[in-house]
């Protein structure tokens, strides 16, 4: 059979980094350089072959490459396979992962250089980066489960990197756990497929599944609670509310990780998982309205969370569980090719935005915006790059940022005006924050950053200087995708590529409506007036205006983070399980459970202290005994006869 | 196939390795100029001794797991002749042991931990010669339980292990409440064999031989006792051993006093006799009861599961935690066995290895940790990964395999056991989902308080691990544990083909009560 890619040359870009993080974990410990040359130059390959089977998928109308499935074991009915799928939505996804992850990878030879765990940290990126292609390239649920858990892991051990601070060792456990809540309802959904369908291709769930389904030979009900099992696991890893409480913690781990792990790639893992299961998100109503809601709900509490941060890099966390939401509620109104448009720009302009804070800090020790200020002039590309990327995520034309949000508005407006209203919203608080977060970083005066921690390495705040060119290299290319990456969207390309994917067809179209357009643009325009107002001209003062009584309630609730970590955290979890449940639980088993067993030990002692009386081998207590037992019998013949 | 006795040398290997042992002159004795020719003292001696033996038996067991024929069913390998016979009292007993898919796993899994046990007991300084070979005898009893195929063999070799297991953990045990736990794990094992030996004599008595293989075929209607009661009795004693709530608080006890190797080999294999016990008596002897228990055993894993998860995250001593751990993951075996289908049967085998070797390695490197720390407190302890980088490595990767994760062999063992189980018991199942999350919990909790965080001078002095003997067992459980989560099918396939006549035995079973009660309605 000829192929349009070669099965085995889509396993290479999965066993690339897979060789090399064991390369480095087996010989490479104490040789950081090698182990970042190693690391760059295997995802680099990675990302050749993935363009290449692109171009190749491009070329089959975005249709999937049929690849056989390989049986890794059996136990009875339950036949477990491996198996990769190549169509336009992974090849699309294979090559934003690793060209990202290339970049970054770059940029990380100078940001992490001098750090004493250099080699493991290229070992997890590594890590991850493998279970994060081999998540897009799984065939079937259980295999994409098993990435899906182990991105999560590689999450863990890259955010808690620092394991030193006891901030980033509970960040780190806090996301493994949380994401994992979420992760119930994947497997749950796993098991309810696999019991009721008898399958777990996803091909197979997504066409043959459905049209039974549709015929009323499986329930719908089961369709649904399937649907609602993978939003729950999307909800989880892409950092939705109510389980978004994990990504702005995360954000303690090394910045380069924020940049790849927590914003552009695996929490976009959700997003990307709803998307590969459209159709079953499509033959479900309800699931639909429910990933539509809580899309809309997130997407513009989050937004109004980032406009009180002081941390550059919180504000930057916020807004991609904004973002993220936006492709979530794009999926649930139907908007599938927009959605996942939308993953892919804000991939490129969001790892931009988050280099680009980490330049910052690099040259000043700190991500809080208050100690920063006037770096544009000590760090031109850096302000410029990072300007660029805020442009695009704030969605002006003719960024990246603005066809993919344009394209979700638009449908929006078609499908639901409710959530159309709500994305305006959120589209207007981006613009305000990321102008905020220009000013306070590089406009103004320089507040003197901050000294680095006793032990630690990190540069001489005093003279904040531009990046190596090693790190500003990245920030460069990916500036430039920032800027012309959505135009894979003119005569409706992209959303061929993507569109081809799905069993049915559907019509590759380019999207344009100038009323969007001129109210998106508008409504943008004076968000950033406003925040040029306050930020920069200082005028109204936002220290006063925080202060009025109007505003200090809501500033302060947005400071707390709608206290959901103090209802998660303090009271569900330490009060609530840790405090009551378990701590019941755990004084029933020492005193009930085992206290039956001691009971019982003692007991049969204590009768046998007593017991041992009887054989003191006396003669005389043996007869009166004798005699006793005699009476006693006797009196109970003549009373009860 | 020969006639030769392979099994049973495999079996006694030990235990003569444990007489060898015993033969170990001390230094100032005449008859040590026979042993002059034998280098260092009597301690090495000892080690070196058991270490040969142990890794002999490990060979053994390797050429007739690989040697082992997928295609055929039934024992192979087997070793049979009467000992008593029915002409002379009525019944039969029969010296006989043989190896199947479900055994020849287990068999291998007891030569390996075993040759770790004795590894990390490389430093063991009081009475050494002694303690290895209580350490052998333990493996003889074991190794006798796996491959017995006449319930008074099994019962023989089930009592067997109380006598070294009593001895390691009185005299080679740490704390104070050694004697205690020691004592507690003898008295609640026996009284789970009490019960299992009145349920074997009734079967032995009713079938006229205690041979597994006559007592399958037999008609055992007529038994002095309903079988149920039967089913029961032998049920308490693997209850007690595997451990389901609420029979299991003899284990934190013992598993916290014991010494390293002991925790590891009670973890690791001792616990598994309670399920394979399950699976190769009570399924196999007594399909027709086995078909009714199941909504039974799928409550009570779910509660073990559920239960054991809850009481772990209390915990503040390290090794009491994994203890604890082990009821929440044992409940799991508990749950595939519920499921009845060859699916879930095989989850439950998978679970028997799997866990054997997480939670070995488990106990392993809390040990390495506490013979540095000298404290199992987790409040004691905090950024351990900065002295001891391997060590931490290893327990992370311990931690992180015992929590489930995918691509190590803990995750292949619990998604095909969710899987089987389902089918037949969805709200258990849904409840034990939530050990999923809570092992997270616990496991987290207890690498980010002793392995992360900042330095703490009172432990800078700490050496990592670097010796031949703590880093070889610890890599070959790395390699097993990542082998397994990969490359599942070397054991899967024994054991869905050991398990499937079972499955039918419990299916045939379950349709005859199911005619019944349809016509007698």
């Amino acid at each position: 059979m000829n192929q349009p890619v070669a099965e085995g040359l889509v396993w290479l870009i999965f066993f690339l980094p897979v060789a090399s993080f064991f390369l480095i974990t087996l010989f490479l410990r104490g040789r950081p350089r090698e182990a970042g040359l190693l690391t760059v130059g295997a995802i680099g390959v990675a990302l050749v072959v993935s363009v290449y089977a692109l171009v190749q998928v491009i070329g089959e109308g975005g249709h999937a490459v049929g690849f056989s499935t390989h049986e890794l074991f059996s136990a009875g009915d339950l036949i477990v396979n491996v198996g990769a799928r190549l169509d336009g939505l992974t090849a699309v996804m294979l090559v934003v992962v690793s060209g990202v992850s290339l970049l970054v990878q770059v940029y990380s030879l100078g940001y992490m250089h001098g750090d004493g765990g250099f080699a493991r940290y290229y070992a997890f990126m590594s890590f991850f980066t493998a279970a994060m292609l081999g998540l897009i390239l799984a065939d079937n649920l259980l295999m994409l489960f098993v990435f899906w858990e182990l991105v999560g892991a590689a999450s863990y051990f890259l955010i808690g990197f620092w394991f030193h601070r006891p901030a980033a060792a509970a960040a780190a456990k806090k996301a493994f756990i949380v994401t994992r809540l979420g992760d119930l309802g994947l497997l749950a959904a796993l098991i309810l497929i696999w019991d009721r369908a008898g399958t777990l291709d996803i091909a197979a769930i997504n066409t043959e599944v459905v049209e039974l389904v549709g015929l009323g030979v499986l329930g719908q009900t089961m369709l649904t609670l399937f649907a609602l099992g993978l939003a729950a696991g999307a909800i989880g890893k892409s950092a939705q509310f109510p389980l978004h409480i994990w990504l702005p913690d995360a954000m303690e781990g090394p910045t380069p990780v924020s940049a790849l792990v927590h914003s552009a790639t695996m929490v976009a893992a959700g997003v990307y998982l709803l998307a590969r299961f459209f159709p079953v998100l499509d033959a479900s109503q309800f699931a639909s309205d429910f990933i539509t809601w809580i899309g809309v709900i997130t997407a513009v509490g989050a937004a109004l969370l980032a406009v009180a941060q002081t941390d550059i890099k919180r504000v930057l966390a916020y807004s991609t569980i904004s973002q993220l939401a936006y492709m979530m509620f794009a999926l649930g109104i139907g908007a599938y090719a927009a959605a996942v448009f939308h993953l892919m720009t804000h991939a490129f302009f969001k790892s931009l935005l988050f280099l680009g804070a980490g330049s910052a800090s690099h040259a000043t020790n700190t991500f809080d915006m208050t100690r920063m200020g006037g770096l544009r002039r000590v760090m031109p590309i850096t302000y410029i790059t990072f300007v660029i990327g805020a442009l695009s995520l704030a969605g002006v034309i003719p960024l990246a940022g603005f066809w993919s949000k344009d394209e979700i508005l638009i449908d929006a407006w078609k499908y639901n005006r409710a959530v159309f209203v709500f994305g305006l919203l959120a589209a207007g608080l981006t613009a305000f924050y990321m102008v905020r977060a220009i000013a306070l970083t590089f406009h103004g005066e320089y507040k003197g950053g901050e000294e680095p921690a006793p032990g630690e390495h990190g540069a001489d705040p005093a003279h904040p200087h531009e990046a190596p060119r090693v790190m500003t290299i990245p920030l460069c290319l990916l500036a430039v995708l920032a800027v012309a990456a959505g135009w894979v969207t003119f005569g409706g390309e992209f959303q061929s590529w993507v569109l081809g994917a799905l069993p049915e067809a559907h019509e590759a179209k380019f999207l344009w409506n100038t009323g969007v357009f001129i109210g998106s643009t508008l409504l943008a325009a004076v968000a950033a007036a406003a925040a040029i107002a306050l930020y920069i001209r200082r005028d109204p003062d936002p220290a006063r205006l925080r202060a009025h009584p109007a505003v200090a309630p809501l500033h302060r609730l947005l400071e707390r983070k709608y206290y959901a970590d103090v209802l998660a955290e303090d009271l569900l979890v330490r009060r609530v399980f840790y405090g009551g449940l378990a701590k019941a639980a755990h004084t029933f088993d020492a005193l009930v459970v085992d206290g039956v067993v001691n009971g019982a030990a003692r007991g049969t002692f204590v009768a046998g202290w007593f017991a041992k009386f009887a054989q003191n081998g006396q003669a005389q207590t043996a007869a009166a005994a004798l005699l006793a037992g005699g009476v006693i019998i006797f009196g109970a013949v003549v009373i009860f006869q | 196939m020969s006639d030769f006795p392979i099994l049973s040398i495999l079996i006694f290997l030990p235990i003569a390795g444990a007489l060898l042992l015993a033969l170990i002159p001390g230094q100032r004795v005449p008859t040590d100029r026979l042993f002059a020719w034998v280098p260092g003292d009597q301690q090495a001696r000892a080690k070196w001794l058991a270490l040969v033996v142990s890794a002999a038996t490990l060979v053994i067991s390797l050429v007739l797991f690989i040697d082992f024929d997928h295609g055929r069913p039934g024992f192979q390998y087997t070793d049979t002749f009467t000992w008593i016979d029915a002409d002379d009292v009525g019944f039969t007993v029969r010296y006989a042991f043989g190896l199947d898919g479900l055994s020849a796993p287990l068999v291998l899994l007891t030569t390996f931990l075993t040759t770790v046990a004795v590894l990390i007991s490389w430093r063991i300084d009081l009475r050494p010669k002694e303690y290895f070979a209580w350490l052998l005898v333990l493996e003889t009893s074991v190794l006798g339980v796996f491959t017995a195929l006449d319930l008074l063999v099994f019962f023989l070799f089930w009592e067997l292990e109380l006598i070294p297991m009593f001895l390691l953990i009185s005299t080679w045990g740490h704390g104070d409440r050694r004697h205690y736990s020691a004592i507690k794990f003898v008295l609640y094992t026996v009284f789970g064999s009490a019960f299992m030996l009145v349920g074997f004599l009734i079967l032995g008595a009713e079938a006229g031989s205690f041979d597994m293989r006559d007592i399958r075929g037999a008609d055992l209607a007529g038994a002095v006792l309903p079988l149920q009661a039967v089913f029961a009795f032998i049920l308490i004693a693997f209850a007690v051993k595997l451990p389901v709530v609420p029979l299991h608080t003899w284990l934190p006890d013992a598993h916290t006093d014991a010494p390293t190797a002991v925790s590891v080999l009670l973890a690791g294999v001792l616990l598994k006799m309670g399920g394979y016990g399950v699976l190769r008596l009570l399924f196999t002897l007594m399909p027709d009861v086995g078909a009714d228990a199941d909504l039974a055993l799928a409550i009570i894993a779910a509660v073990s599961i559920v239960y054991g998860a809850i009481i772990t995250i209390r915990q503040t001593d390290l090794k009491r935690l994994v203890a604890y751990s082990s009821v929440s993951h044992m409940g799991f075996v508990l749950l595939g066995v519920s499921a009845l289908g060859v699916t879930g049967l095989s989850g439950a085998a998978m679970q028997l290895v799997t866990h054997g070797l997480i939670t070995g390695l488990l106990f392993v490197v809390v040990g390495l940790v506490y013979d540095r720390t000298h404290t199992r407190e987790i409040a004691d302890m905090r950024g351990m990964a900065h002295y001891m980088p391997l060590l931490a490595a290893a327990t992370v990767f311990a931690g992180f395999a015992s929590l489930g994760l995918p691509a190590l062999a803990g995750f292949v063992a619990e998604i095909t056991i969710f899987l089987g189980a389902f089918a037949q018991h969805e709200a258990p199942t849904a409840v034990a989902l939530l050990g999923v999350l809570l092992a997270a919990g616990y496991m987290l909790y207890a690498l980010q308080r002793t392995m992360f965080g900042p330095r703490d001078e009172r432990w800078s002095h700490l050496p990592d691990i670097g010796a031949w003997w703590e880093t070889a067992p610890i890599a070959a459980l790395v390699a097993a544990i990542v082998l397994l989560g990969v490359y599942p099918s070397i054991v899967m396939d024994l054991f869905e083909a050991a398990v499937a006549p079972i499955a039918d035995g419990l299916a045939l079973a379950a349709d005859s009560a199911e005619a019944a009660v349809s016509g007698g309605a």
